[in-house]
Formats: C-alpha cells, sequence, structure tokens
C-alpha cells in the first residue's frame, strides 16, 4: 500500500509531518428533476488546500453554507473527492479497503444532541463502537470506563439519554467517539443548540481530548469565543478556504471576517472600537484579561 | 388594563401524567405580557421554555392555571383558539424543517388561507410578511429548500406574520445561524417591535442577545420562573444564573473585572455600546 501510495500521491511524502493532507479537493452536489436532468449545480468545496499535523486544534469558520459540513465530511470518508485527494493518516479516503480505518482513524460529532445516541443506556451507547470494531469483551469494558471517565459521564453510565441536558448528550457523543481509540475528532457545530453551561461543557472537554490525549481537534463553530484557543483557525468563504492563521491573526482583521458574514468576539469588537476611538491599544485583543491589563497599563502611563 | 395583553395564571403541566411524581415540565408559572414589549425568555434545556410558548397560543392545556388574551379564557369551550393563533404567532425552533409548500409564496399563504382569509387578502398579506422580514421580491417563486439558512427562517417566521399577529413568539430563531445572520435576524425581530408595535417574545440561549434586544427578561428553571425584570437587574445575579447552567452578558464580565482592577466604572452595563461609552468616560 505504501508503495502504491508513494507512485500515485508524492504529495504525502513532500509532507510527511502532516496528519492529514488536502489537496485541491472540489466538491459539488448536484441536483436533477424527475427526468434525471440536471437542474442545478452547487460547488460547495472549491479548490481547498490544507494541512493539520498530529495533536492540532484546528477551528474553522465560515458564513451558512461556506462548505465546511462538506469539507467535514470529507475527513472521514462520508464523502469522496470529485477532483483533489484527502489523504488521512498516510491513507487515501478513495482506498475503499481502508474505509474501516479511515472512519476509526476520524470520528465525527454533529449538530443535534437529540438523534446522535442510540443505546438506551448511556454505557450501551458508547460500547456500541468498540463493539462494531469488533474488540475483545473485556477491552470493551475498559474503553467505556476510560472514555467516560475522560468526559466526566461516569457517573452518568447507568442513566437513559433522555434523562441528559443538551450538553451532557454531546459529551456522550464525544465518548462514544473516544471510545473507538481515534487519533482526530471532527466537531461540526457541536454547541449550536445548547445552552450556556452546555456549550462550557462541550469546549471545555474538546480542550482537554487535545492537550491531554493528545487528539487533533477540527472544531467547527459560529461562536467565536469557542476558537480562541484554537491553535490555528480556517475560515471558509463561498467554498474556499479565504484565510487562515492564529485566533489572534484572523482576529485581528475585524471589517475583512464581518464582509464574510462572521465577526469577532465580543471582547476583540470592544478592543477594537476603543483603539478606532484613539486608545493605544494591540490588535487582535482575545480576553478579558488582556483587555483589561491594556487598559490598566494604558491608565499608568496616563497618571 | 389596557395594555395587559396576555395573563398566563399559575399554570402547571406535567407530560408524564401517569406517574404522579414525574416533574412538572411548568410548575405553578404566571406572568403578565404588555403591549409592546420585547420580553427575553432564557433557561437551560429541558427547564421548560418550549412547553411554556405552546400553551400561549394553546397549543397545549396546561393541568392547571388558565391563560387569558385580552381578558378572555382562552381554554373556556367556545373560545375560538384558531382565531388566537393567529394573533399570538409561534415560530418553532428549527422551522426550516417544517416548510413543505413548493414556493415561498404558497408557504407564507398557507396560514392566513387556513385562517379562512380570502386567496387575494391572502396574498396580500403574503407579499406584505416577505417584504417586513426583508426578503428579496425574487424569492417568492423560488423553492424553500434553494434558499440559505436564514432566509428560510424568514420564510417561516413571514409565514407567522402573514397571518397579522399582536403577538410574536420565537423559539430559539437564530441557532445555527453564522453571526451576520444572527444579527440581521435579531434586528429584523426588534423592528418589528418598534416600527409595528408587536408584541415579542424571544427564547434565546443567547445572553448577549437578549441583553442587546430585550425590554424585560424571564428566567425559567426546572419548570419555574426564577427572575422576570429588566435585564440589568436579571444580570445582577451572576451567581444564580452559572448554578442554573447560563451565565451573563459577556460585558457584564469585563466591567466587573475592570472594577476590581481599580477603574470607578459602573459594573450595571451588559452591552458592548455601553461599555464602551462606559470605558472611554472613564479614562478621559
Ligand atoms: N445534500 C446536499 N444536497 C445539495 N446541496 C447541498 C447538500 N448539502 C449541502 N449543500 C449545499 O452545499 C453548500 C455547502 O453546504 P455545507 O457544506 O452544508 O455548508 P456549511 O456547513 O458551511 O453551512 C451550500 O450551498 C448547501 O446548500
Ligand atoms: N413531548 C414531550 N414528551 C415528554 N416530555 C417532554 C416533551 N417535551 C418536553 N418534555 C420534557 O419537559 C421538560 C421541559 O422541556 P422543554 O419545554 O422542551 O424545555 P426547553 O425548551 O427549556 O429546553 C423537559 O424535562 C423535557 O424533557
Ligand atoms: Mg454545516
Ligand atoms: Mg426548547
Amino acid at each position: 500500500m505504501k508503495k502504491k501510495n508513494k507512485d500515485k500521491q508524492p504529495s504525502i511524502l513532500k509532507k510527511a509531518s502532516s496528519f492529514l493532507s488536502i489537496r485541491n479537493l472540489k466538491y459539488e452536489y448536484i441536483r436533477r428533476d424527475e427526468e434525471n436532468n440536471v437542474e442545478g449545480i452547487t460547488t460547495a468545496v472549491d479548490d481547498v488546500s490544507f494541512d493539520v499535523k498530529a495533536g492540532e486544534f484546528i477551528a474553522v469558520l465560515g458564513h451558512n453554507g461556506s462548505g465546511k459540513s462538506t469539507l467535514a465530511k470529507h475527513i472521514n470518508a462520508i464523502l469522496f473527492p470529485e477532483e483533489g485527494e484527502v489523504i488521512l493518516d498516510g491513507m487515501d479516503t478513495k482506498d475503499e479497503e481502508k474505509l474501516l480505518d479511515i472512519r476509526r482513524t476520524a470520528g465525527m460529532v454533529f449538530q443535534n444532541p437529540d438523534n446522535q445516541i442510540i443505546g438506551q443506556v448511556v454505557d450501551e451507547d458508547v460500547a456500541f463502537g468498540p463493539e462494531n470494531m469488533g474488540v475483545p469483551t473485556a477491552e470493551i469494558a475498559q474503553r467505556v470506563e476510560e472514555s467516560l471517565k475522560t468526559l466526566g459521564m461516569w457517573e452518568f453510565r447507568n442513566a437513559s439519554p433522555n434523562r441528559l441536558s443538551g450538553g451532557q448528550k454531546q459529551r456522550v457523543s464525544i465518548a462514544s467517539v473516544i471510545a473507538m481509540h481515534p487519533k482526530c475528532i471532527i466537531l461540526d457545530e457541536p454547541t449550536a443548540m445548547l445552552d450556556p453551561r452546555g456549550r462550557y461543557e462541550v469546549i471545555r472537554a474538546a480542550r482537554a481530548l487535545n492537550e491531554v490525549e493528545g487528539i487533533t481537534v477540527i472544531l467547527i463553530t459560529h461562536y467565536m469565543e469557542e476558537v480562541i484557543h484554537a491553535h490555528r483557525v480556517l475560515v471558509m468563504d463561498k467554498g474556499k478556504v479565504k484565510m487562515e492563521g492564529t485566533p489572534r491573526e484572523i482576529f485581528s482583521r475585524v471589517e475583512e471576517l464581518k464582509r464574510m458574514r462572521l465577526t469577532v468576539p465580543q471582547i476583540t469588537e470592544l478592543a477594537w472600537e476603543l483603539k478606532k476611538e484613539g486608545l493605544p491599544l494591540s490588535d487582535g485583543i482575545l480576553t478579558r484579561e488582556e483587555l483589561v491589563r491594556e487598559l490598566t497599563e494604558y491608565k499608568h502611563r496616563k497618571g | 388594563m389596557e395594555d395587559m395583553k396576555l395573563i398566563a395564571d399559575h399554570l402547571v403541566f406535567q407530560y408524564d401524567k401517569s406517574r404522579s411524581d414525574a416533574r412538572r415540565a411548568l410548575d405553578d408559572v404566571s406572568f403578565v405580557l404588555h403591549k409592546g414589549e420585547f420580553v427575553g425568555l432564557i433557561g437551560h434545556t429541558g427547564s421548560g421554555k418550549s412547553t411554556l410558548v405552546q400553551h400561549l397560543n394553546a397549543l397545549i392545556r396546561p393541568d392547571s392555571g388558565s391563560i387569558y388574551y385580552e381578558g378572555a379564557d382562552i381554554y373556556e369551550k367556545d373560545y375560538d383558539r384558531k382565531a388566537l393563533r393567529g394573533k399570538v404567532g409561534l415560530v418553532f425552533q428549527y422551522p426550516e424543517y417544517q416548510l413543505f409548500e413548493e414556493t415561498v409564496l404558497s408557504e407564507v399563504i398557507y396560514g392566513p388561507v387556513n385562517m379562512g382569509m380570502d386567496k387575494k387578502d391572502a396574498e396580500l398579506a403574503a407579499y406584505d410578511a416577505i417584504r417586513r422580514v426583508g426578503l428579496e421580491e425574487e424569492c417568492i417563486d423560488q423553492s424553500p429548500f434553494d434558499l440559505s439558512g436564514g432566509q428560510k427562517r424568514r420564510v417561516a417566521i413571514a409565514s407567522v406574520l402573514a397571518m397579522d399577529p399582536e403577538i410574536l413568539v420565537l423559539d430559539e430563531p437564530t441557532a445555527g445561524l453564522d453571526p451576520a445572520g444572527r444579527s440581521e435576524l435579531l434586528e429584523m425581530i426588534k423592528e418589528l417591535k418598534e416600527k409595528e408595535g408587536i408584541t415579542i417574545v424571544l427564547v434565546s440561549h443567547s445572553m448577549d442577545d437578549v441583553a442587546e434586544a430585550a425590554d424585560r427578561i424571564i428566567v425559567m428553571d426546572k419548570g419555574r420562573i426564577i427572575y422576570d425584570d429588566v435585564p440589568v437587574r436579571v444580570f445582577e445575579h451572576i451567581n444564580e444564573l452559572e448554578e442554573m447552567g447560563l451565565a451573563a452578558p459577556q460585558m457584564s464580565y469585563l466591567l466587573r473585572d475592570l472594577k476590581k482592577a481599580g477603574f470607578p466604572v459602573n459594573t450595571d452595563i451588559i452591552t458592548l455600546k455601553d461599555a464602551r461609552e462606559e470605558i472611554l468616560k472613564v479614562l478621559s
């Protein structure tokens, strides 16, 4: 297999350190009428290329319909590239023999907390994945315990999922993915339907998986505050990746982001407006602590 | 009183009535909605917000208690509940999944026709509603399925507005929208209140949005109303709100931090605009 890849995909060799490599990816949805005639074509992902290193925390921003979910579904082979290629941990997602390995390497969690849990009891749900993978029974129990503990849901192992809050359900969904020991987890707007605590719990869990377990995280969200801890942010606009950089770099570009139907965290926006009023503040202030510190320094200088 | 549109009087409701010990989704809920108010309704998931809003137009009948719309008990045997559903318009959560007609126009016209309006008037009402939600005229003959997420939400809102409601109730209308979609929709809802005097009840998980838009906030926790007050007074209870799975707007936290750092700021501030003014004032 290695040899075949070497012949066909020289790109992996060039990018030996990258865990995920997306090259010139293009994907179109084709709408047809009853007679199967093409009615319309939407280019959802348009010539996208980027690399992700193992252990990175990547956030993906973009307006509704910018292609984020279509892109995400290519990473674990739910969709396949029409043009270009997706190489995950050395595997070409178009290689049918690798399908199970690919799905095991990158797990996905979606928006709706109410339609991802299939088990009647929490621990049963978490066990499904490893069971389907043929993990030995003794090890399954161990994985279920580990995953639920990692997500802080162990005390709910015997609970019925419909007794849980939205944030707790999402953490069970994440635990179910983690039990398959993936190297990467893709979270597609996991907090869109949650209350403030639920959002906090899910984001804290994602950060812990990344920092403690070293799992590569790809987080898609419309909440700017959720991405300030990411290592890198990708901004999608009409199917293309239009910006890439650290949160500070990205959130320094307030006006460009607004033109792309996005915004910046409220603290960043406030700092930006204060700067326009003449206060000497840095660009891309991300947290309350930073803003309070800079305002305090300014106050002391001013006397 | 002239300006009291709707009174919820000691509402109690339980989904599972076979078990007397099952938790009540609504537990003794009372409040008054005044004409032209913008009320934010917040609470953790499962606190009873959606259950409550479905009582407001009699989609759900309470186990006890009642609702009075302009003085009349809406659960009385002869009360015209069909007409009520035109006056108290409810936009459900994720309404785009309930769009079913072939074109935007037929989607929006459905409500008024169903209420008994003749075709011609219904069409006028639909055109008017489509304009009021800020959809382009070109959308009218398009399939709702070809529209963006934010546009679909507007179609759903237009189909309720076409019935000419006096109270518009929206259950998490901005969930899942991109930042521009969120603020455009919120602006549009504020305009319905300001320009047309429509009473608004907005269910939201965004503390920043309700802080920005609402005149008054009702906080629910486990089926009960815990606070019902103007936004600044409600958000004084940061600790209690956090206990309930909620939070304060980001600006409240910032102003408190600034105060702790020795800035003589007013901490009763919950919006970005006011925070900017206050900081410029104390630094000038
Ligand atoms: N199953 C589908 N069939 C047809 N068009 C689709 C489908 N899924 C998405 N699209 C279209 O593809 C584009 C990108 O959608 P999507 O990847 O879901 O964006 P995002 O996740 O950023 O909102 C949009 O124009 C959307 O309408
Ligand atoms: N159709 C239903 N059947 C049974 N229980 C329900 C139903 N809808 C809601 N509940 C329960 O009622 C309570 C209040 O739910 P809901 O009104 O949906 O809250 P919210 O909208 O604040 O999230 C929750 O405990 C929920 O599980
Ligand atoms: Mg999406
Ligand atoms: Mg609800």
